[in-house]
């Protein structure tokens, strides 16, 4: 029989994660439908949280918990969440792909002589463990099951519904964990400078700028500064997140007219994010990257192109406008001001 | 800085981003069709990663890199003739399969055992490189494994900067939820580094450099050994293509003022 545990961890507010919840959600499921027992597991920097946290009826409860383990590091939360699989011995561990548990659990599942596979979009079958993930940056989409155990699914945010519940009447049990000696000291989050005009995934709306922006015009001339407060003032008036085609935020490099508020942290595709908003309209991109792999995720998408026969845009985008974008968004900003105003 | 640095990267081929990739299931589980006829690059991630590498060696007098790639002979051969002309490595090739849907700690058990047989790295001084995610299995595992495997507690994934400091301790920058960077710092080497895409440009291609590069690299590649990887009770239930297809309407003849119109609406519906 399988033997489940759902590792979570708290954030800086105390409360665990939504990503962690939601693992709860998923762990809770799988354990009803394969007839396992469920373990939650819980990384928090203090014994006191752990103890309010919600858990559904009957799981087991264990935590780690210390000063150690408020910051984000690989030799405290490798050794925390190793300690809190080797006490539940689950065969199969559940936990969210953020950026905590996915930079070290890999090597937990090496610590424990088992496997691992993230990004995991859906947990099926029926009386086996079916997991599904993407493959070639979201081109390919795959469902794979293992022999090995433990087997650790790391699963992608959204998948599940949060796990609401309320606090926990559970006993839990405190697990010791040996620290080895800490050699790298978490100095605090830092926002790119140009913060506001990163990928928000809070976003309703993602807003793509291309290379077209930066290249000569009907005029012949380059506009990239009237470019840059074209996209500025939209993302201003409409609340928008930024992305960027990976050659836009190249040509930095290669001394060409750049957009200066576009670093790598906008680019979306083969080398950048995958994001998940509602809607999303590129502009003045051409090319696979912005339309097919940065979209995959992208609700409602739409596109405005001077190109009538942008191959990546047929079958991928909703809506494509045929038209030059610098007029488009002048008028779009003008609408949208006179709408806030 | 006084520091010697032993950069070793972990880089693997991938099919050039730009062409259609097609699923198909052979008698040794799935792959992509035609993909020994694809044109390949070297991974972005893991070419960023090495980038990095060769800059901090040329701050860094008495460093060395070495390029450890786990693929095909012809396929490594082929994406050598441009990236020799990027940057100075040392070349460590095994051939072997790559793509996909091969089993991550497969190839961490070989990369991890090549690195291990390294003549003269010093592994106090080693700082394990790769991309964070490649762009064929996208898992970010495969480093963390080899990392584990080395003995290497002290690891960063989703690396956008690294600066080392006189004392010879580094602070690094990654990619966190929300946009924005967690810094850390870490007393010295070793330690393994997932890059993300960094802060450095691709650079340009230099032609002595590849003949320098291209003396050793012809050579190891006609003494890379064999490694076979085991499947190790991964099973594929399905491989296929995402069935979603959009059916686009494209407006030719809509003038600006039209279009505007109809994308506030557009943002403002829910």
């Amino acid at each position: 029989m399988e033997s489940i545990l759902a590792l979570t961890h708290v954030d800086e507010s105390g409360s665990l994660t939504k990503a962690s919840l939601e693992i709860v959600t998923a762990a809770a499921e799988l354990a009803s439908r394969l007839g396992a027992s469920l373990t939650m597991g819980i990384v928090a920097p203090d014994a006191k949280t752990a103890a309010t946290t919600p858990a559904p009826a009957g799981a087991r409860l264990l935590a780690v918990t210390g000063e150690a383990f408020a910051q984000a590091r690989y030799a405290s939360d490798a050794a925390a969440c190793e300690a809190l699989c080797r006490a539940a011995q689950a065969t199969i561990v559940l936990a969210p792909t953020g950026s905590r548990f996915a930079r070290v659990l890999a090597g937990v599942a090496y610590r424990l002589g088992g496997v691992i596979d993230t990004h995991l979009t859906a947990i099926g079958g029926a009386e086996s463990v079916e997991a599904t993930r993407w493959f070639y940056r979201q081109r390919i989409e795959g469902i794979l099951s293992r022999e090995a155990r433990p087997w650790f699914l790391l699963l992608e945010a959204g998948t599940h519904a949060a796990f609401t519940a309320d606090s926990a009447d559970a006993q839990v049990e405190q697990v010791p964990v040996e620290l080895p000696a800490l050699r790298t000291t978490v100095s605090g989050l830092r926002a790119p400078a140009q913060g506001a005009q990163t990928i928000r995934p809070d976003a309703k709306l993602l807003f793509v700028a291309g290379a077209g922006w930066t290249k000569k015009q009907s005029d012949g001339k380059v506009h990239a500064a009237e470019a840059g407060e074209l996209i500025l003032g939209f993302l201003r008036l409409a609340g928008a997140s930024l992305g960027s085609s990976k050659s836009l935020v190249d040509q930095g490099g290669d001394g060409q007219p750049v957009l200066p508020f576009l670093t790598h942290m906008n680019q979306i595709g083969q080398t950048g994010a995958t994001p998940r908003h509602a809607k999303g309209l590129s502009t003045c991109c051409h090319g696979e990257e912005p339309h097919v792999v940065g979209w995959r995720f992208i609700g409602e998408r739409r596109a405005i192109s001077l190109d009538p026969n942008c191959g990546w845009t047929r079958g991928k985008a909703d809506v494509v406008y045929v038209a030059d974008a610098f007029e488009v968004m002048a008028k779009l900003n003008g609408l949208l001001d006179a709408h806030k105003g | 800085m006084g520091n010697a640095l032993h950069v070793v990267v972990c880089a693997g081929t991938v099919p050039d981003p730009l062409q259609t990739l097609e699923p198909i299931t052979g008698p040794n589980g799935p792959g992509v069709k035609n993909e020994m006829m694809l044109p390949a690059v070297l991974d972005p991630w893991a070419a960023s990663a090495l980038y990095e590498a060769a800059n901090l060696v040329a701050r860094n007098p008495g460093s060395k890199v070495w390029l450890v790639s786990l693929g095909s002979k012809a396929k490594l051969q082929q994406v050598m003739m441009a990236v020799a002309q990027k940057v100075s490595f040392e070349l460590v090739p095994i051939d072997g399969p790559i793509g996909g849907f091969t089993d991550a700690h497969a190839t961490a058990a070989v990369l991890a055992e090549a690195i291990a047989a390294l003549p003269g790295l010093n592994r106090e001084r080693l700082l394990l490189f790769g991309g964070w995610e490649s762009a064929t299995r996208g898992a970010g595992v495969t480093l963390q494994l080899v990392g584990e495997r080395l003995g290497i507690i002290d690891q960063f994934q989703g690396v956008d900067q690294i600066e080392f400091r006189e004392d010879g301790s580094f602070e690094v920058l990654e990619r966190v939820e929300g946009g924005k960077h967690q810094a850390s710092v870490c007393m010295g080497t070793p330690a393994v580094l997932g890059w993300a895409t960094g802060n450095l440009a691709e650079p340009r291609n230099n032609p002595q450099t590849g003949m320098a590069n291209m003396r050793t690299i012809m050579p190891a590649l006609q003494k890379a050994k064999p490694a076979a990887l085991q499947a190790d009770g991964l099973h594929y239930i399905s491989v296929a293509l995402p069935k979603q297809h959009r059916t686009t309407r494209i407006e030719k003849d809509m003038t600006p003022d039209a279009i505007a119109r109809e994308l506030v609406e557009w943002i403002g519906a829910e």
